[in-house]
């Protein structure tokens, strides 16, 4: 039975397994790789997609779950009024360094942004504390949070 | 002085190492080569450029297109675009701006037209010892001469075909922002590239005077950090080649057990499923999707054989480990005569340290697409034929990675194409080739492209850990609190005995002892020896490598006496590095920066940490509280000199970096044995540090003329001790095991 969802602003239709996650439904069958895999059981936020402006973790979300939903990835998410901002700050502070977990970083950070226009430091950590890091570039994203915070003000 | 550990993998391939020195004095005059040949019989990657390890959909950084190759590092477009070709491994460290600048400065390039391109596997990119690899902080530190010698017979060669054109003297000739220049002539590198391709390669290329340098020691934008920031930067678990098959292995849950049998029934009966099949890992599930592939394994029903690790338990390594610490082990290093002294002072202190297993829990896990073709047809010659092997992954070493494929696909190297793609972590775990044998192994078997993919869980159980170790000291102070004698026993785990056994000499592996061997202390009697045990558990490289954990026995050894001299724990490591003025200077930075003078502020406490690795010398001051037992981390004060920076703000981003790394591995970093097995799985388990606990963190670098040190690295050892010694100063506690999860931090 296809599933038919929006995503990045457009109809999407995917005959796949319904209990496959929206992970590997993106990546696999539509192609979008910028979204990763990085633990399979939400714990490290390399996966986070926005589900209705939502972010959630792909790796553990059916795809079933987002029939007739609006799903928006990193490759669109950058390309908002808000993500665009929150970019160009990842890119002025030059945050990443493998660069594996900022897609998820990003994601995280802009439904922080859409919703909350002055993030304090415990806004920020609670907010990003579902995102890992191995390079441990976190205080250079609480940086550029700030950051495109003040630009969005 | 240290003589630090070189690169261990590259003796590796001390049989290459004719072949590579011969490479290397002919690699200006070999044109042609792998690069070209594999663009065109590639294919097309997901993003449908040619699949060149690049900077898709980035606008910095791209390669021109169509360039004239000068050399293998230097590539020049007719509209004076400039392609530079790296041939070390991006994984977030930074090197593919970093040998950019060293070739754009030593060309005379004008930065804001320069490119970067992924270099094939080619040992004319390899390290002095012949082999291309990523590791040990050795890329700047090793590898810069070459880059600058292949930037200078490029920029010779622009001038020579500039000085022919005008019919003028090429050594009055100047270069300047990818322009030559004579008199009130001027003309660009790219109007010159074609001729300058056509020039004799000269021998012995002048090199720029450093007072020169207008790009080193500046920090532009790194050009990976674009592609990095909107999911277009392609790692290997994002490489697409048309018909590939996506495979996960179900792999022993005892390291090296082997497959008794299996049952695969229901496995075929995912749908999406094509193939169970047994190799040397384990036993592949191949499918057309991921979730398939993993679905399938789960119904996988697997007998192993019975093993004679199936008891082993870390409980059981250490107590072979504590019986190994009882006799002498082989002496690595001796002054004086350290047991003698001890036997008569009368102020003498003991300790045991031990350190745990340590996984590197890269953000991407293990991953490889692999295709062996036998008899395709050759591009662009009609009939012709060839047998290859592509491999396409986040390696940090081509040349194993081509090794590993020659072995397991039967092919030469020359048929081997390494496309290394954006490494998603590395951390030495990706010095390994486990994961490129097992997917070139299963491409062969089932004549197709295919990609392997690990889960979390397959790649904490599946690891090289961190030696786990276990240290017996003995110091003596004299009557004015100094030592006078330093005895340290270390018992752990050989990491060269798989990975270089011709490395061990006298049954020493090195990569057990640096950072303990040799300190920056002056002490007339010292005895450092190494007991190795050799277990079933499969140990590697890990960022900073025998530092990471030597540094925080010795470094908290060290403390100790201080403790016992009732001195200062700063000034005691001060005085004890008089003769040491480098190291000196970067303690002396860090406590200066940390105000260590002066009282931390109320219920804080500090302690400081001295490291040397990879020839980078790091200093730290690390500020915490601790109440009711709940330890946190205010901030850590860093001074490193790693000599030249090239990229100073890559220095200090790396520092963090390190330091992070550093906190992890002390406050969280454990991994256990059970019945032979990993017990730990995911990052439920085997927690890392999160934003909410980091630390501010500041950076400061000496600054000097010395030549580059390592970068990468040498962040991460000072920061266990300096970490445990402000959690001494703070509760009284001294902390000589790790992770301090495991520690009651409430008494003292």
């Amino acid at each position: 039975m296809p599933i038919t969802f929006q995503l990045n602003g457009k109809k999407q239709t995917l005959d796949v397994a319904p209990d496959m996650p929206l992970l590997w439904a993106i990546r696999d069958f539509v192609g979008l790789t910028g979204t990763k895999y990085g633990c399979g059981m939400a714990l490290c936020g390399a996966c986070t997609v926005q589900v209705n402006g939502e972010p959630v973790r792909a790796c553990v979300t059916p795809v079933n779950s987002i029939a007739g939903k609006s799903v928006t990835t990193i490759e669109a998410m950058v390309e908002t009024k808000v993500g665009k901002v929150v970019r160009d700050a990842w890119i002025e502070a030059q945050v990443p360094q493998c660069g594996y977990c900022q897609s998820g970083q990003i994601m995280s950070a802009t439904a922080l942004l859409v919703k909350n226009k002055k993030p304090t430091d415990s806004d920020i950590d609670s907010a990003m504390a579902g995102n890992i890091c191995r390079c441990g570039t976190y205080n250079m994203i609480r940086g550029a949070i700030k950051d495109a915070a003040q630009k969005l003000a | 002085m240290k003589n630090s550990t070189q690169n261990p993998m590259e003796n590796l391939m001390e049989n290459r190492n004719a072949k590579s020195n011969a490479a290397r004095r002919g690699f200006f005059k070999s044109s042609a080569g792998l690069a070209s040949v594999v663009a065109f019989q590639l294919g097309l990657n997901s993003t449908g450029a040619w699949a060149v390890a690049g900077v898709p959909g980035a606008n910095d950084g791209a390669a021109a297109k169509n360039p004239q190759r000068i050399n293998p590092f230097i590539k020049i477009s007719a509209d004076n675009r400039i392609t530079l070709v790296v041939g070390q491994s991006e994984m977030g460290q930074g090197i593919s701006t970093g040998l950019a600048m060293v070739l754009a400065d030593e060309l005379g390039a004008d930065w804001s037209t320069v490119g970067w391109e992924q270099a094939p596997n080619d040992l004319a990119f390899a390290l002095p010892g012949g082999i291309q690899s990523t590791g040990g902080s050795g890329s700047q530190r090793r590898l810069m001469p070459l880059y600058r010698r292949g930037a200078a017979s490029a920029r010779e060669m622009l001038v020579a075909a500039a000085a022919k054109q005008w019919n003028v003297n090429a050594k009055l000739c100047r270069v300047e922002n990818s322009f030559v220049l004579f008199g009130d002539k001027k003309s660009s590198f790219g109007a010159l590239a074609e001729a300058a391709a056509k020039q004799p390669v000269p021998n012995e290329p002048p090199l720029k005077d450093r007072s020169a340098f207008n790009i080193i020691g500046t920090s532009p934008k790194r050009f990976d950090v674009p592609a990095k920031t909107n999911g277009s930067a392609e790692y290997g678990i994002d490489v697409k080649i048309p018909g590939m098959k996506i495979a996960m292995v179900a792999r022993p849950p005892v390291f090296g057990a082997q497959v008794a049998s299996f049952d695969a029934t229901a496995a075929k009966k995912i749908k999406g499923v094509t193939n169970v099949v047994e190799i040397a890992a384990g036993v592949a599930v191949v499918a057309d999707n991921t979730w398939a592939a993993m679905k399938g394994r789960e119904q996988l029903n697997i007998k192993w054989k019975e093993n004679a690790a199936d008891k082993v338990s870390t409980a059981s390594i250490r107590e072979q480990f504590i019986a190994a610490s009882k006799a002498p082990g082989i002496k690595v290093r001796e002054v004086g005569n350290a047991a003698e002294v001890i036997g008569k002072s009368a102020n003498i202190i003991e300790a045991v340290y031990e350190t745990p297993y340590l996984a590197h829990a890269t953000m991407e896990p293990m991953n490889c697409t692999a295709w062996v073709q036998m008899g395709v047809k050759t591009r662009g010659q009609a009939a012709a034929q060839e047998d290859r092997c592509d491999v396409w992954t986040g390696t940090q070493s081509p040349s194993i990675s081509e090794n590993s494929a020659v072995a397991a696909s039967g092919l030469t190297k020359h048929q081997v194409h390494i496309h290394t793609k954006f490494l998603g972590g590395g951390f030495g775990r990706r010095s390994e080739l486990d994961f490129v044998a097992e997917a070139v192994e299963l491409s062969k078997q089932l004549n197709a492209p295919v990609k392997i993919i690990w889960t979390r869980e397959d790649d904490m159980r599946h690891d090289f850990y961190r030696p786990m170790t276990y240290n017996v000291f003995k110091a003596a102070l004299d009557d004015k609190g100094m030592p006078s004698a330093w005895a340290h026993r270390i018992v752990g785990s050989s990491i060269l005995a798989r990975r270089a056994p011709q490395n061990i000499k006298n049954g020493l592996d090195g990569s057990s002892t640096e950072g303990a061997s040799t300190l920056p202390y002056d002490v007339p009697n010292f005895l450092c020896e190494l007991a190795t045990v050799n277990t079933h558990v499969p140990v590697g490289f890990w960022r900073s490598v025998g530092s990471s954990q030597n540094a925080f026995i010795t470094e908290g050894f060290v403390d100790e006496l201080a403790h016992l001299a009732k001195r200062d724990p700063f000034e005691y490591r001060r005085d004890l590095m008089a003769k040491h003025p480098r190291q000196r200077a970067v303690l002396e930075l860090a406590a200066e920066k940390a105000n260590w003078s002066k009282s931390a502020p109320v219920g804080r406490f500090r302690g400081i940490a001295f490291a040397e690795c990879f020839g980078g010398f790091v200093a730290q001051v690390v500020e915490v509280s601790v109440n009711a037992g709940n330890l946190k981390v205010h901030k850590v004060v860093c001074a490193a000199d790693v000599g030249l920076a090239v990229h100073p703000e890559i220095v200090k981003a790396q520092m963090q970096s390190a330091i992070v790394t550093g906190l992890d591995a002390a406050r969280y970093g454990r991994i256990t044995i059970e019945n032979g097995a990993v017990v730990q799985s995911n990052f439920h388990d085997y927690p890392v540090s999160r934003i909410g606990d980091i630390p501010a963190i500041e950076v400061y670098l000496t600054g000097n003329d010395a030549a580059p040190g390592g970068v990468g690295e040498p962040g991460t050892p000072p920061l266990a001790p300096a970490l445990c010694n402000a959690i001494f100063a703070a509760t009284g506690k001294r902390i000589r095991s790790l992770p301090l999860s495991q520690v009651d931090l409430t008494k003292a």
